[in-house]
């Protein structure tokens, strides 16, 4: 018999019985999504990154241009002169989607291994066993916050750019190229964080995850810069993710160092991304949490 | 209803779960019991899916978990290992899990009044003390109304109230004919809470039975004595094939302001004891048979199981020169 007989005296209610929806009908994808979205929006880390995301990307745009329109004629801008009026966006996009990047592949890395760090991923994966729903609905609410974040970001940038050269450049989205080369940045910086994404899915550690990510945003480029000018090695470059998406934000793209059109590229790092997701996926759903 | 089937888990070459098979009965408190790094959390991990087995299976009301169609209104479980993003609030944790069943806003609101943890809902969880993430931890569980409940370690680090308020919740959820599984290192806690237990070491199953029956098995192995004479007796007692561990753990029974030397005996019965000294003609001012606690009959069944620490600290070593004091 039990030693515990007196167990039940106090009769009072256990639980509140749950006013729970139909019983027996399970919670679908939809569910899924509004759980990840109340994730990535109760978090203070989201907010300031995107904050950041938005301050920086812009902000650069701004100081980038405001440079080269002050010193327009001066003295040693010559070669940025020429620059600028061959490819103006490049001005505009060049160094602000760089550091936009490093931003949101943060965000995108942090997404994923704080639920580790914190242990929130033991819940999660309680509330999802079958965890590839999970992560496909995280995939779906970060891609679509970003996307059109990032648009919004890319456009306010190209404004803010172009009204400042205007004086010396007047470039507009309708010239040739430039509406899809600022589509292209929002594009780019949305894949890249998804990219970022699948490394922090596959590292599980922030420090490790983010540090990976901003090597290929980073590292790679200027490492591929000193290898030797060679058919072989410029199709190697080519098609490393950051080189090869890179190419959708560029109104004019240097035949001899390219292998890949525009979209080529942006369709090369979208590979890159669908690789390293589904090798997050992969793992996700063999190792244990 | 919980079925643990033949459960191996090794991480590389060490075994975590050994061929483990037990099964957890609804409506009643079933206490799973082990000395720490006995494997009680992987065991744990397993039933719930977090962690692959290496072979064999657990099922909940005959599916695996992963199995389950809405997982949390089958099987709440309280980790011992934290589980909260310390940068989200109380509330938002538990909407986005709730969001996950397609559970209502209003049933968040409802778990977080039953724990009382209103106040303090929309606070970062890294504010909270110990207590109130257990009693997060606990909303967390219970959130689905699940027929199947596993608590890993509850009591741990929680104050006197925070202990009697899980262990009367857990009473009160076996008493509505739920399923629970609560494991522990505490043996006295388990000894009030428990009606079932099932005790392993090392991964193996050392135990499978009723709280009572577990007691009563270890029972009457030790004896308590006083004696002005312990160097001899202790001499005569080991002797005749038993061991003596100068003192006793428990309170002693007879007279508190007797000083004279307490050795706790075992493997000789008292009859046994008390022929001895008269034998030799030595004064007993004590001979008491002592009933086995939970926890002796605990400590008993692990000795030979125990991961780490000392192997001596839980058996009664043999005293060989006799010296109390």
């Amino acid at each position: 018999m039990s030693v515990t007989g007196e167990a039940a005296a106090g009769t009072a209610q256990v639980s509140p019985s749950p006013a729970v929806a139909q019983p027996g009908r399970s919670a679908g994808f939809g569910h899924l999504l509004a759980s990840e979205w109340t994730k990535i929006r109760s978090v203070r880390s989201t907010i300031w990154t995107l904050v950041a995301f938005v301050i920086v990307t812009i902000g650069f745009t701004a100081l980038i241009t405001w440079v080269v329109d002050a010193n327009w004629n001066g003295p040693h801008a010559a070669a940025r002169d020429a620059t600028a009026i061959a490819d103006p966006t490049s001005i505009i996009f060049g160094v602000s989607v760089y550091l936009g990047q490093l931003i949101l592949s943060v965000l995108g890395v942090l997404v994923i291994t704080t639920e580790y760090s914190t242990g929130v991923i033991r819940a999660s994966l309680l509330a999802v066993p079958k965890r590839l729903p999970m992560l496909l609905a995280k995939i779906v609410v970060f891609a679509v916050l970003i996307g059109i974040l990032a648009e919004l970001v890319v456009f306010g940038s190209f404004f803010v750019g172009s009204a400042i050269l205007h004086s010396h450049i007047p470039v507009s989205v309708s010239d040739s190229g430039v509406l899809r080369a600022t589509i292209g940045a929002g594009l780019y910086l949305t894949v890249f964080g998804l990219f970022a994404m699948a490394i922090g899915a596959l590292i599980r550690h922030t420090a490790g995850a983010i540090s990976i990510a901003i090597g290929v945003a980073f590292l790679l480029p200027i490492l591929a810069g000193l290898l030797p000018d060679t058919s072989f090695w410029n199709h190697l470059v080519g098609y490393l993710p950051q080189q090869a998406g890179s190419l959708v934000y560029q109104v004019h793209i240097v035949k001899s160092q390219t292998v890949l059109s525009a979209w080529e590229g942006f369709g090369v790092l979208c590979i890159w991304a669908v690789i390293l997701l589904g090798l997050g996926a992969y793992f996700l759903q063999r190792r244990d949490a | 209803m919980i079925e643990v089937r033949d459960l191996t888990k090794r991480f590389g070459p060490k075994v975590a779960v050994d061929h483990l098979s037990f099964v957890v009965q609804p409506g009643q408190v079933t206490g799973f019991l082990g000395p720490n790094g006995a494997g009680k959390s992987t065991t744990m991990r397993l039933i719930l899916g977090l962690d692959h087995p290496t072979s064999g299976e657990a099922t909940i009301n005959g599916k695996r978990y992963a199995q389950l169609a809405d997982p949390l209104r089958t099987v709440g479980a309280l980790l011992e290992a934290k589980s909260v993003h310390t940068g989200r609030s109380a509330r938002n944790h538990l909407l986005f899990l709730a969001q996950t069943q397609g559970l209502p806003t209003s049933r968040v609101d409802e778990m977080l009044d039953f724990v009382g943890l209103r106040e303090v809902a929309r606070k970062r969880a890294g504010s909270y003390s110990l207590g109130m993430s257990q009693r997060l931890g606990v909303a967390a569980a219970l959130l689905g109304d699940p027929q199947v409940l596993l608590l890993d370690e509850p009591v741990n680090g929680l104050d006197p109230e925070g202990v009697l308020w899980i262990r009367n919740l857990m009473k009160q959820l076996a008493g509505v004919g739920k399923t629970v599984l609560v494991s522990s290192h505490l043996m006295n806690e388990m000894a009030v809470t428990a009606d079932h237990i099932v005790v392993i070491g090392r991964g193996r199953l050392l135990a499978n039975a009723s709280t009572a029956e577990v007691i009563a098995r270890g029972s009457g192995r030790s004896v308590l004595v006083r004696t002005p004479d312990a160097d001899k007796l202790t001499a005569l007692i080991i002797g005749a094939g038993g061991s003596v561990v100068p003192g006793h753990d428990g309170s002693p029974a007879g007279d508190p302001d007797d000083k004279t030397p307490m050795l706790t005996v075992t493997g000789v019965p008292a009859a046994r004891i008390g022929e001895l000294a008269a034998s030799a003609s030595l004064v007993l001012h004590e001979l008491t048979p002592q009933l086995a606690t939970l926890e002796d009959a605990f400590l008993e069944l692990t000795s030979d199981h125990l991961e780490f620490g000392h192997r001596d600290a839980a058996a009664p070593t043999r005293a060989t020169d006799g010296s109390v004091r």
